[in-house]
């Protein structure tokens, strides 16, 4: 069954044209990659499966965004828990200025899933340790996050993803601030946390697409060119433009 | 035209440039040098506690002491809160349309409106229509118009500073909007919103226009029991001294003058403690 459903989804920027007609259908528990030059509305797209897009003035929508069968964009929607439901990691990482401990656990504390110290310290620990990162810091968990390298904040912010304990996660551009080695670590992490959730990554990085996921989306110019399984977008694509895209002939 | 070399004309320009900045810095030096240098031998403790005497020609200046301190305090406690929840709705909630445009531009005039011009608004509406009398209220109020516009400012300008990030991280986490404002943004912009509010402070301190006709008294046998008690202040009481009072000994006209100068001095001291204090331990 298909997790994300988008049906002739428009956005528009006051008058720009942002995202033009777009279908998908996103499935459970699988890696979904959303590729394509710059400008050519990925991340809007990302963003428009949380909503984050609202909090930007004169944003407007047309067309439905299904998320296990309701419209994100209906009426009866609350925004705040369809956002703990589908987390979101940023291109640079972005934890608070507080203790890594208080990064993750903020989350539950603030959106009251966990007020009982021992089941917030579990969480974190848990959280930590699905993103390999409970190991190199268990004793230094009340220092500042902002100490961290920029490839364990961006784990860190994974982790504080996480905790709230979402069924989808996007990821827009994750590892676009890292150095190679640790873009690398990122995307095992990704490769191991696909069997508990549903991953839409938006990336610049073809490789990195065709590494991680089963799925994978071209855009371009605002419009879905192509989706498909990645083997087959890379390998053997049905338009010309994805295509010279994969091939490397612009972009 | 003369020619002058490019050694000699930098030499002339940089010259130039220096008694300019000199300029600037010799007339803060000569007041404050004057100041104490006049006013130091009048700072008694006696000055500072009593009550002044014998037509104001002995004794203290506590009156006008706690005067300014009781209003400055009235009008932080008012403008302070107002003045940040405006800041927050126009920084984090308000949508960019005309209204809010409107209001923007207003409270940037309302910043250049004359400080008299405040002191008769005040004399019309607290006093004579709201019938607060002359009173420190009345003072305080008047004084609040007068500092919200910059307190709204210089508190907008500490929550724009906050990175825009950190609430989409919040926001993302299924954190309502005013769970982001109050957990994260309000904690991180708190720094920069107490500066302002310090050199508020300080500024509406020395402030004599809008108390003059709202709160001043020429004199007061008392110190104030209640805010809607007039009180003496000390911008007021230092222009009383200097020039409605015949053979006033001069080192008590300076010594009133140091003792502003040094409340005004003070706070604007904290506020750049603090600021460098926190800009230290910011981390962003």
């Amino acid at each position: 069954m298909s997790k994300i459903e988008i049906k002739n989804f428009n956005l528009y920027y006051a008058d720009f044209h942002a995202l033009k007609n777009i279908n998908i259908y996103i499935e459970e528990k699988k890696i979904t990659a959303i590729i394509g030059p710059s400008g050519c509305g990925k991340s809007t797209l990302l963003r428009s499966i949380n909503r984050i897009n609202d909090t930007i003035d004169n944003v407007s929508t047309s067309g439905i965004i299904n998320i296990f069968g309701e419209d994100i964009y209906g009426s009866k929607i609350d925004v705040d828990t369809l956002r703990r439901n589908v987390g979101m990691v940023f291109q640079r990482p972005n934890p608070f200025p507080i203790s890594i401990y208080e990064n993750v656990a903020f989350g539950l504390r603030v959106n009251r899933i966990a007020s009982n110290k021992n089941i917030i310290d579990e969480t974190v620990e848990k959280s930590l340790k699905a993103v390999l990162l409970w190991d190199d810091i268990k004793d230094k968990l009340h220092k500042l996050a902002l100490s961290l390298t920029l490839e364990q904040q961006q784990r860190l912010c994974i982790a504080r993803v996480i905790a709230v304990a979402p069924h989808i996660v996007l990821l827009d551009e994750p590892c676009s601030s890292l150095d190679p080695v640790a873009t690398q670590r990122i995307e095992q992490l990704m490769i191991q946390l696909r069997d508990k959730y549903t991953i839409v990554i938006v990336t610049h990085n073809m490789q990195q697409a065709a590494r991680v996921s089963h799925d994978t989306a071209f855009m371009l110019l605002g419009e879905l060119i192509e989706f498909d399984k990645t083997e087959k977008i890379f390998t053997n694509p049905s338009k010309k433009e994805t295509e010279d895209y994969v091939s490397g002939r612009f972009g | 035209m003369i020619k002058l070399s490019p050694k000699l004309s930098q030499r002339l320009s940089y010259t130039i440039l220096f008694l300019a900045t000199l300029l600037a810095i010799i007339p803060v030096s000569a007041i404050i040098f004057t100041i104490i240098k006049n006013g130091a031998s009048a700072i008694t403790w006696e000055f500072l506690t009593a009550m002044p005497k014998n037509g104001m020609h002995g004794g203290g200046i506590l009156p006008a002491i706690l005067g300014t301190l009781s209003i400055v305090t009235c009008t932080i406690v008012i403008t302070l809160p107002i003045g940040v929840c405006a800041a927050i709705y126009l920084n984090e909630y308000a949508k960019d349309n005309l209204l809010t445009r409107i209001i923007k531009l207003a409270i940037i005039n309302l910043a250049g409106v004359p400080s008299v011009v405040y002191g008769l608004f005040g004399l019309g509406i607290f006093v004579m229509f709201l019938k607060l009398d002359v009173s420190i209220i009345a003072g305080a109020l008047t004084l609040s118009i007068m500092e919200l516009p910059v307190i709204i400012t210089t508190s907008r300008s500490a929550l724009n500073s906050v990175p825009y990030s950190f609430r989409e991280a919040s926001l993302s986490l299924g954190v309502s909007r005013w769970q982001t404002i109050r957990y994260i943004v309000l904690p991180n912009a708190l720094p920069g919103i107490l500066t302002g509010a310090i050199l508020s402070i300080s500024r509406i301190s020395g402030e004599t226009a809008p108390v003059l006709f709202t709160a001043a008294a020429f004199s007061v046998p008392h110190l104030p029991h209640s805010i809607f008690d007039q009180v003496m202040v000390l911008p007021y009481h230092l222009y009383i001294i200097s020039t409605q009072i015949p053979n006033m000994p001069k080192n008590i006209i300076f010594g009133t003058a140091l003792v502003l100068l040094m409340m005004v001095l003070t706070m604007s001291f904290i506020a750049i403690v603090a600021r460098i204090y926190f800009r230290k331990r910011r981390k962003w």
